[in-house]
C-alpha cells in the first residue's frame, strides 16, 4: 500500500513543481510519478495484506482494480497537454496534485477494509472532482456544475454515511469481513430474516454508491456535470470514478453482504435494467457528443453491475477487463473531442456537438481513425476490446439460473442494439457527412497516447487473453 | 495451415495496398486476390471428397474460456471459400473503370472483407464464427456508406444496426449453448456444441431456433426481415452490392446449414414449417415486386431476395436434395449476380442511368455485350444446361418431397424469373435506341476479362456440376445424419 503514500507525497511535490518557472517540466514529472506508483503497485502482488491497523486489505483483485485506475489516469494526464497557456489555467501544478490526490482517494475505494476507509476515500474522490469540476472558472456551465455535483454528491455521500451507522449498529462491526460473519450468523439464526436497521443500511450505503457510478435513479446529476465540466476531467470522472465506484460496490456486496442476496439482488436487477434502459436510449436523443458520452457512462455503469450481480467466479476478471476496455476507448473519445472541439471553437465556447466532426477524416484521418475505433469498442463490435467485455459480461449473466436474470440479459442485447445507433452517429459525421476541419497539428506525446489506446483496443479485441489472463 | 494462410493472405494484403498510393492500390489489390484465388485453387484440388474437416487449424485464443482459434474445411465449407476466393478477384477487376478517391482504403476494405468472409465459412468454433460473422459488417459497411450513391448514409445505417440486432441475438443462443456443454470448462468448438445440443429439449430448442432465426434470415434477408436490402443493394457503389448479395448473403444459408439444422432438429421439425412458408411467399412476393422495377439494380436486388428465398426452402426441406441444391445455387448465384451488377454498372457508365425507360436499342453496337449478358440471364432464369438450372432443379425436387405444395408454388420461380429477366433485358438491350443509348461502345478489354470467366463459369458450371457436387455430397449426409 506504499503506492497511497507514494502517490500523496508525489501530488505536494507537484504543487512545488509549480513554484518552478517552468511548466513544461510538470507533464513529463506526472507521467514518470504515475508510472513509479504502477510499478510499486505490483510490489504486493500475491501476498494478502493489512495496511494501517486493518483498515485497508490489498489482494490480488485490489492491486488489478488499482492498475486499472492507474493506467487510466495515466492516459487522462498524458491527454492533459499541460493544460494550455492561456490565464484561464494559470496553475496546471495544482490540477496534476488534485488528479493525483483524487486518485489516492480512488485507490483507497477499491482497497477498503474498514467502512470508514471507503467514506473517506470516497470524499477524497469526490471532493477532488468538485474542485476539478469548477475549475473552468469564467464558464458558467462549469460553475453551475460544480455547485449541482457538490451538492448531490455531499447529499448521496451523506446517506452512504447514515448506511455506514445503521450496518455498524446491527452488526457491530466496520470491518467488512467482520460484517460479512456477522451478517452470516444472522442468517443462520433467523433464517434469512434481518433487522430492519441492517437492510436500511445495506439499502442506503447502495444507494450512496450507485450515486457515484451514477446508476439510474441516480443519475440526474450526470449529464449536467458532465457536460459542464472541462473535457479532460469528464473523462478522468467517466473512467476513475466509474471504476473505483464499481470496484467499491463490487467488494462491499461480495465481501460484507453477499449472504443478503436476497435482499439486494432483485432491486439491484431492477435498478441495473433501468440503467441500461435510460442510459442508452437518451443518449439516442442528444445532439452534443459530450452529452452523448455521459450518457453512455451510465448505460456502461449498467453493463458493469451487471456482472457485479452475476456472482460467478469469473466476474473479477469480467469486471477488470470491461472497465479496462471502457476506459481506454472513453478516454480515446474525448482526446478526438477536446482538440476537434478546441478546433471549432464557437464564439470562444468548444463547439461540442456532432456537427463539430463533420468531415473530420478529410485533413485529420488519424483522428477520424481513432474516433472509429473507440466509437466501434464502446457499441461492442468485434475486432474491438469492447465486444469482448460484453462477451465475458453475457456469459456471466447467463450462468446466473434465476428467470429475472434472462430478463435482464434481453434487456442488456435490446439496449446493445440501441448503442450502435448513436455510436455511429460520430463515426458517421467524421466520414460521411460534409464539413471542413482544418488539419489538427497534435503534439507526440497526445498523438503517441491515441496510438497506444487505439492499438491496445484493436490488440484486446483480438487477444483478449492477454489481459483477461493477468486478472 | 493452408486454411491459416486463406485468412491471413488477404489481410497482409489489404495492409500491403492501405501503404500505397493511388493507382497502384487496384493493380496491387487484384494481384493478391488472384493469388488467394490460387490459394482456393489448390485447396479445391487438394480436398478428399469424404465428410472429414480438412486442412484443420486450431490454436488457443482465449484459454480460461476453452475458446480456440480452430478453423477447417469441411465440404460445404468448401464451397463458400471456394466463391469467395473466385468471386472477389473479379470484384476487383470490375471496378477497374472507376477512379475512387481514397482508392487504397477502398481495396483494402474489400480484402479485409474477404478475410473475414473466409473466416466465417471455416470456423470450426462458434465464438470464432460469430467473432468473423460480425467483423465482416464492417468493411461492407463502410464500403457502403463512404462510396456508395446519395441516399447511402440513411440506408446503410439502417442496414448495419438491422443486421447487428439479429446478430445480438445470435450470441445470445451461442453464449447459451456454450453454457450447456459438458463439464465445468465449457468448450465451444463445433462438436462439442453439436453433443450439448443433443440434450436440449424442444422448449430449449425452439427458443434457440427463434434466436438464429432472426439472425440468418435478416442476413440473407427472408420474407419479413427484408426491408434493408434493396436500398442498400441501390446504393452501394456495385463492387459493394457484388460483396452484399454474391458473397456476404450467403453467410446466412450457410449459418442455416451449419447451425439451425443440426443443432435444433426439433425444433425445425416443428417450426420449419413457417420458416419455408415465409421463403416461398419471399420466392413470389420477391419476383412479382421485381417485374414491376424501373430500375435495373433494384430490379436484380429483388431477384436476388426470390432467390435466396428457394434456397432457404431447400435447406429447410431437409433432405439431401435440398440442401445441396442449395449449395450448388450459393456459388451459382455467387457467379451470375456479380456477372449481372457488372453490366448494370457498365450500361450506367456508358449512359447515366439504370432505368429501362430510358435505354433499349444497345444490342445494336455491342454483339459482345449482349451475348454474354445473355448468358448470365439465362443462368439467372435457370435454363437448362447453365448453373442455375443444377440448383434450381435440386432445390425445387427437395422441396417438393418435403411439401407437394410448396414445391408447386416455389416453382413459379422459374416462370416469374423468366418474366422479369426478359423483360429485363428486353427494355435495356432491345427496341429502339433512345437518346442516352445512342453510339453506346461495346465492351473494352477490362470488362471482358471480368465477364468472359463469369460467362464460361455459368456453362461450366451447368454442364458439370458434379465438380462440386460430389465433393458436398459426404458432407451434407453426414449433416442429415446428425439431424434426424
Amino acid at each position: 500500500m506504499n503506492a497511497i503514500i507514494a502517490l500523496s507525497l508525489f501530488g505536494i511535490s507537484s504543487l512545488f513543481l509549480g513554484f518552478l518557472n517552468n511548466r513544461k517540466i510538470l507533464l513529463p514529472a506526472t507521467l514518470i510519478f504515475i508510472l513509479f506508483v504502477l510499478g510499486l503497485n505490483f510490489a504486493d502482488w500475491n501476498h494478502e495484506y493489512l495496511w494501517f491497523n486493518s483498515m485497508l486489505r490489498t489482494n490480488n483483485l485490489s492491486i488489478n482494480f488499482t492498475t486499472v485506475i492507474l493506467i487510466s489516469t495515466l492516459l487522462v494526464v498524458a491527454i492533459s497537454r499541460g493544460f494550455g497557456d492561456d490565464e484561464e489555467h494559470s496553475h496546471p501544478a495544482e490540477y496534476y496534485a488534485i488528479l493525483m490526490f483524487s486518485v489516492v482517494g480512488a485507490i483507497m475505494m477499491v482497497t477498503y477494509e474498514n467502512l470508514i476507509m471507503l467514506f473517506v476515500g470516497l470524499e477524497i474522490l469526490s471532493v477532488s472532482m468538485y474542485v476539478l469540476t469548477g475549475s473552468d472558472k469564467r464558464n458558467l456551465r462549469s460553475n453551475e456544475a460544480a455547485l449541482k455535483y457538490f451538492l448531490m454528491g455531499s447529499f448521496a455521500t451523506g446517506i452512504l454515511l447514515f448506511g455506514v451507522a445503521l450496518v455498524y449498529g446491527s452488526t457491530g462491526s466496520f470491518d467488512i469481513h467482520g460484517i460479512g460473519l456477522a451478517v452470516k450468523d444472522a442468517k443462520s439464526q433467523m433464517g434469512g430474516v434481518y433487522g430492519p436497521i441492517l437492510t436500511a443500511g445495506v439499502i442506503m450505503m447502495l444507494v450512496g454508491l450507485l450515486f457515484k457510478i451514477s446508476a439510474a435513479p441516480f443519475h440526474f446529476w450526470t449529464p449536467d456535470v458532465y457536460d459542464g465540466a472541462p473535457s479532460l476531467f469528464t473523462a478522468f470522472m467517466s473512467t476513475v470514478v466509474k471504476t473505483a465506484g464499481v470496484a467499491a460496490t463490487y467488494r462491499l456486496l461480495s465481501t460484507a453482504f453477499p449472504d443478503m442476496y436476497g435482499t439486494w439482488g432483485n432491486p439491484m436487477i431492477y435498478i441495473t435494467a433501468i440503467t441500461l434502459i435510460i442510459g442508452n436510449i437518451t443518449a439516442v436523443y442528444q445532439q452534443s457528443f459530450k452529452r452523448m458520452l455521459a450518457y453512455s457512462s451510465i448505460s456502461h455503469a449498467g453493463y458493469l453491475l451487471i456482472t457485479v450481480l452475476a456472482k460467478r467466479p469469473e466476474t473479477n476478471s469480467s469486471i477488470l477487463f470491461y472497465s479496462l476496455a471502457y476506459s481506454i476507448a472513453t478516454i480515446s473519445a474525448f482526446a478526438v473531442l477536446i482538440v476537434v472541439s478546441e478546433a471549432k471553437s464557437k464564439a470562444g465556447k468548444p463547439d461540442e456537438s456532432f456537427d463539430a466532426l463533420n468531415g473530420l477524416s478529410k485533413n485529420n484521418p488519424f483522428l477520424s481513425f481513432v474516433l472509429t475505433i473507440s466509437m466501434l469498442s464502446l457499441a461492442g463490435i468485434p475486432l474491438t476490446a469492447g465486444f469482448f467485455g460484453k462477451f465475458f459480461i453475457f456469459t456471466d449473466a447467463f450462468s446466473n439460473p434465476s428467470g429475472i436474470f434472462k430478463g435482464l440479459l434481453i434487456v442488456a442485447v435490446l439496449m446493445s442494439a440501441v448503442g450502435i445507433y448513436y455510436y455511429f452517429k460520430p463515426i458517421i459525421a467524421a466520414y460521411m457527412r460534409n464539413g471542413d476541419t482544418e488539419k489538427i497539428e497534435l503534439s507526440p506525446i497526445f498523438k503517441y497516447t491515441l496510438i497506444l489506446t487505439t492499438a491496445l483496443t484493436i490488440i484486446l479485441g483480438i487477444f483478449p487473453d492477454l489481459v483477461k489472463n493477468l486478472f | 495451415m493452408l486454411t491459416i494462410s486463406l485468412i491471413l493472405l488477404p489481410i497482409i494484403a489489404g495492409l500491403i495496398t492501405l501503404t500505397t498510393k493511388g493507382e497502384n492500390a487496384k493493380t496491387i489489390a487484384s494481384i493478391f486476390a488472384f493469388a488467394e484465388m490460387i490459394l482456393g485453387a489448390y485447396v479445391y484440388y487438394s480436398f478428399a471428397p469424404n465428410a472429414s474437416t480438412q486442412f484443420a487449424a486450431s490454436y488457443d485464443w482465449i484459454h480460461s474460456a476453452g475458446i480456440k482459434f480452430s478453423v477447417g474445411i469441411d465440404g460445404i465449407s468448401l464451397i463458400l471459400v471456394c466463391l469467395t476466393t473466385l468471386m472477389v478477384p473479379f470484384i476487383i477487376l470490375s471496378t477497374f473503370k472507376n477512379n475512387y478517391k481514397n482508392a487504397p482504403t477502398f481495396y483494402a476494405l474489400i480484402l479485409f472483407m474477404q478475410a473475414a468472409l473466409i473466416g466465417v465459412f471455416t470456423a470450426r468454433d462458434i465464438f470464432l464464427f460469430y467473432f468473423f460473422f460480425e467483423v465482416a459488417l464492417i468493411p461492407v459497411y463502410f464500403i457502403a456508406a463512404i462510396w456508395g450513391g446519395d441516399d447511402r448514409i440513411k440506408v446503410t445505417f439502417k442496414f448495419f444496426i438491422y443486421t447487428i440486432f439479429g446478430s445480438l441475438f445470435m450470441l445470445l443462443a451461442l453464449v447459451y449453448l456454450y453454457m450447456q456443454t459438458a463439464g465445468i470448462a465449457h468448450k465451444s468448438d463445433f462438436e462439442s456444441i453439436y453433443a450439448a445440443a443433443k440434450t436440449l429439449n424442444i422448449t430449449q430448442q425452439s427458443y434457440i431456433f427463434g434466436a438464429f432465426f432472426i439472425a440468418f434470415s435478416i442476413k440473407m434477408p427472408l420474407f419479413p426481415f427484408h426491408t434493408w436490402q434493396p436500398d442498400t443493394y441501390v446504393e452501394s457503389p456495385t463492387a459493394g452490392t457484388m460483396l452484399l448479395a454474391g458473397i456476404m448473403l450467403k453467410m446466412g444459408t450457410y449459418g442455416l446449414i451449419r447451425f439451425v439444422l443440426p443443432i435444433v432438429p426439433l425444433a425445425v421439425d416443428k417450426y420449419g414449417m413457417i420458416a419455408v412458408i415465409l421463403s416461398v411467399i419471399g420466392i413470389v412476393y420477391g419476383s412479382i415486386i421485381a417485374i414491376q422495377q424501373k430500375d435495373m439494380k433494384r430490379l436484380i436486388a429483388y431477384s436476388s431476395f426470390a432467390h435466396v428465398g428457394l434456397m432457404a426452402a431447400g435447406i429447410f426441406s431437409r433432405n439431401i436434395d435440398g440442401i445441396q441444391g442449395s449449395l450448388i445455387q450459393m456459388l451459382a448465384h455467387g457467379i451470375n449476380v456479380v456477372g449481372l451488377f457488372f453490366i448494370v454498372e457498365i450500361i450506367q457508365q456508358r449512359t447515366k442511368s439504370r432505368e429501362l425507360a430510358r435505354l433499349g436499342g444497345i444490342t445494336q453496337t455491342t454483339p459482345n455485350l449482349t451475348v454474354y449478358f445473355i448468358i448470365l440471364m439465362l443462368g439467372s432464369v435457370a435454363l437448362p444446361l447453365t448453373n442455375g438450372f443444377v440448383g434450381e432443379f435440386l432445390l425445387l425436387k427437395g422441396v417438393y418431397q418435403y411439401n407437394a405444395w410448396a414445391g408447386a408454388i416455389a416453382g413459379l420461380t422459374i416462370i416469374l424469373g423468366a418474366i422479369y429477366m426478359l423483360r429485363m433485358v428486353q427494355k435495356s438491350m432491345f427496341g429502339i435506341t433512345s437518346k442516352i443509348t445512342d453510339g453506346f461502345s461495346d465492351l473494352t478489354l477490362s470488362e471482358k476479362v471480368v465477364l468472359f470467366p463469369l460467362s464460361f463459369m455459368v456453362i461450366w458450371l451447368g454442364i458439370a456440376p458434379n465438380m462440386f457436387l460430389k465433393l458436398t455430397e459426404p458432407a451434407v449426409i453426414q449433416l442429415l445424419s446428425i439431424v434426424k
